[in-house]
């Protein structure tokens, strides 16, 4: 049945059908009104057979969860930029514990300076934590993961995070179709724990590892991590057949003219993750009418990265234009580092757009600018979208450059960087001229 | 404000429309301005960007009218209802941007319909009746019926009423353009809630977000 819904509200319903046994977590905007929602269906019964615990932080929020998963039970919590990262420490030990806990990341930025609004820089942060990291470009996405998540975190035997962009999705009210509760039953069996902590049968879990065997550790987590695109796939399709409708994809490979085939020459392909997807499928539809063509490759999952798949899907493409909702501060777009590893020796040149970062709307207008440079060859290999040059003047004006520390390379230097920032040093790396590594943006 | 853009999605959805409300996302601040944007279509919606260039623009604190340009962006043909005690002329010359056209832009004091009606100062769902007046896009069945999924009992009751009154006072002054309430209204022999009974605040008044 169709019917509007928050994001949120949506969320909460699908992880109430999963029937967990434990939710724990701590406030954060934006994943607020998920968990409040939850704790509002456990104490009013709606949510049978399940224990609601406060805790006094995101750390013992993940602390609890890991306590309740290894004792055997299906385990749900949800948290948010400097939530996540206050939890992090244990987030890592969750997936080197082997843990099938299921976590929301309503996606916002990281401070300082403080900002509660979305972009993906929190759970792109924990991208070398082992958890997966599986993205919704909608909330009937949203919906569809997080039944889907514990299929894949159950079978795997490791933590999930379903991450969706907050406010852009927590907060909108969206049509969406939930799965019924007998389709869930049917898809999700009761958790059946690979391991759990029992008193009748007394066992330790996350012993000390020593040189001796963590290399082997870390291996075998590579290995499952590479192993789970296939159990990933498997569970999106089964979801899908069990729902009669289309659900959430690992990837999906799109243009205005058909699907789910590669780019082709004379097309660009735009790789993304998250709702920025959604106004770009609607963006090419209209630059698919004015002669620019585009494939849009829409990841689904970040961890593990289908590299082959996007490798693929980029077929003969003339150009690679990636959105990227995080930065690495001096390198780049943390998502197109993972798709230039993909493509390393395709001979296609690729291009990062930096975009909506701190919450910034991404617009049809300022994507359709983008895809229209990169058409004509005037995209600069890093971009920052919709960059206000005024503001940067005026900073810089506003800030005195710092005394010259060592050698000084030249004025030049110092006038590209607007006059405010040090003086590059003589030594200093040989890209400091390299238009990839000091950016083009605003163009 | 958030509670509009809900109730409005809810009243196209109920029609039949693809929808889609978006809160003016965690800006929210007591006396700050704030906007939310809903979208209609007869298709899957897949844009997220806010509303640049609406259709209509609902106007719940004319106050912004002199401050700022609240029609920005608006298209051509485009409708606007203000909650305002002024007429439409007035509104014009208070704010060049307003639609300019006969019977585009329609102003109803729905502050004083829902002091009257519902006695909270929450002027959502009369603007809403207002919307449904002007423009036809949602019926007030449509209406009720999403208010009642949101509210219940007085304040669902008072919201109706007030979204009623609201639509007829937009009705019976369609085209006098030079035609306020300067004094406020006149009570409508309408059922109303007794104002000691309602609960807290339920909408309309922009939250805190916690961060």
């Amino acid at each position: 049945m169709l019917e509007l819904l928050e994001g949120s509200q949506a969320v909460a319903k699908a992880v109430a059908l999963t029937r967990p046994d434990v939710v724990c977590a701590y406030p954060i905007s934006p994943q607020t009104h998920i968990v409040e929602a939850l704790s509002a269906m456990v104490r009013d019964g709606r949510l049978k057979n399940c224990e609601y615990i406060n805790v006094e932080s995101e750390f013992a929020a993940m602390s609890v969860s890991i306590g309740a998963s290894a004792a055997g039970g299906r385990v749900y919590t949800a948290t948010a930029s400097q939530g996540l990262l206050y939890m992090a420490e244990a987030v890592y030990n969750a997936a080197g514990l082997k843990l099938p806990i299921v976590m929301t990341v309503a996606n916002r930025a990281i401070g300082a300076p403080i900002n509660i609004w979305n972009d993906q820089s929190d759970s792109l942060s924990q991208r070398d934590s082992g958890w997966l990291q599986l993205f919704a470009v909608d909330n009937q996405e949203a919906i569809d993961l997080h039944v889907i998540a514990y299929k894949i975190a159950e079978e795997l035997s490791l933590p999930v995070m379903v991450c969706m962009d907050g406010f852009v999705l927590t907060h909108a009210s969206d049509v969406v179709e939930l799965p019924t509760r007998d389709q869930v039953d049917q898809f999700l069996p009761p958790i059946v724990p690979l391991e759990k902590l029992d008193l009748n049968n007394p066992r330790s879990m996350g012993m000390m590892a020593g040189p001796d065997v963590f290399t082997e550790t870390k291996y075998l987590a590579h290995q499952t991590m590479i192993q789970a695109h296939k159990v990933i796939a498997r569970a999106a399709g089964d979801f899908a057949r069990t729902v009669g409708r289309e659900a959430w994809r690992p990837v999906r490979v799109w243009g205005p003219d058909q699907e789910d085939r590669p780019a082709r020459q004379g097309e660009i392909a735009v790789i993304g993750m998250g709702s920025v997807m959604g106004t770009t499928q609607a963006t090419a539809i209209h630059l698919w009418e004015q002669g620019v063509k585009t494939r849009l490759i829409t990841l689904g999952s970040y961890r593990p990265f289908p590299a082959r798949t996007v490798r693929e899907a980029i077929g003969s493409a003339d150009r690679v234009v990636v959105l990227d909702r995080a930065l690495m501060v001096g390198v780049g777009g943390v998502l197109s580092a993972d798709v230039r590893r993909s493509m390393a020796r395709m001979g296609i040149p690729m291009h990062s757009v930096v975009a909506g970062l701190g919450g910034r709307s991404i617009t049809e207008r300022s994507l359709a600018k983008t895809l229209r440079q990169a058409r004509a060859g005037e995209l600069g290999e890093l971009e920052f979208m919709d960059l206000k040059q005024d503001l940067l003047s005026d900073a810089a004006a506003a800030v005195p450059a710092p005394p010259p520390v060592g050698r000084v390379a030249g004025s030049a230097g110092r006038a590209t960087a607007g006059g405010g920032a040090p003086a590059p040093l003589a030594n200093a790396p040989a890209d400091q001229g390299d238009p990839a590594a000091s950016g083009k943006g605003g163009r | 404000m958030v509670t509009a853009s809900e109730l409005l999605a809810r009243s196209g959805f109920a029609a039949g429309q693809q929808v889609q409300a978006i809160p003016s996302f965690g800006s929210e601040r007591m006396g700050a301005p704030v906007v939310a944007y809903t979208r209609f279509s007869d298709h899957k919606i897949l844009t997220r960007e806010p509303i640049l260039n609406p259709d209509a623009v609902i106007v719940q604190d004319p106050t912004l009218l002199r401050t700022m340009n609240v029609f920005e962006g608006l298209e051509p043909g485009g409708w606007a209802v203000v909650n305002t005690r002024e007429s439409p002329n007035e509104v014009r010359q208070a704010c060049p941007g307003a639609p300019a056209e006969t019977g585009r832009l329609a102003t109803v004091p729905a502050d004083d319909i829902v002091r009257e009606y519902l006695g909270r100062p929450i002027p959502s769902a009369a603007l809403l009746g207002a919307f449904a007046g002007l423009t036809g896009r949602i019926t007030l069945e449509a209406l009720a019926e999403s208010i009642r999924r949101l509210f219940k009992g007085k304040v669902a009751a008072g919201n109706i009423n007030s979204a009623n009154v609201a639509y007829q006072w937009v009705v019976d002054h369609r085209g006098q353009e030079d035609q306020g309430a300067p004094g406020g209204i006149d009570p409508v022999d309408v059922e109303r809630p007794s104002t000691s009974e309602l609960p807290i605040a339920v909408a309309g008044v922009p939250e805190m977000t916690n961060a």
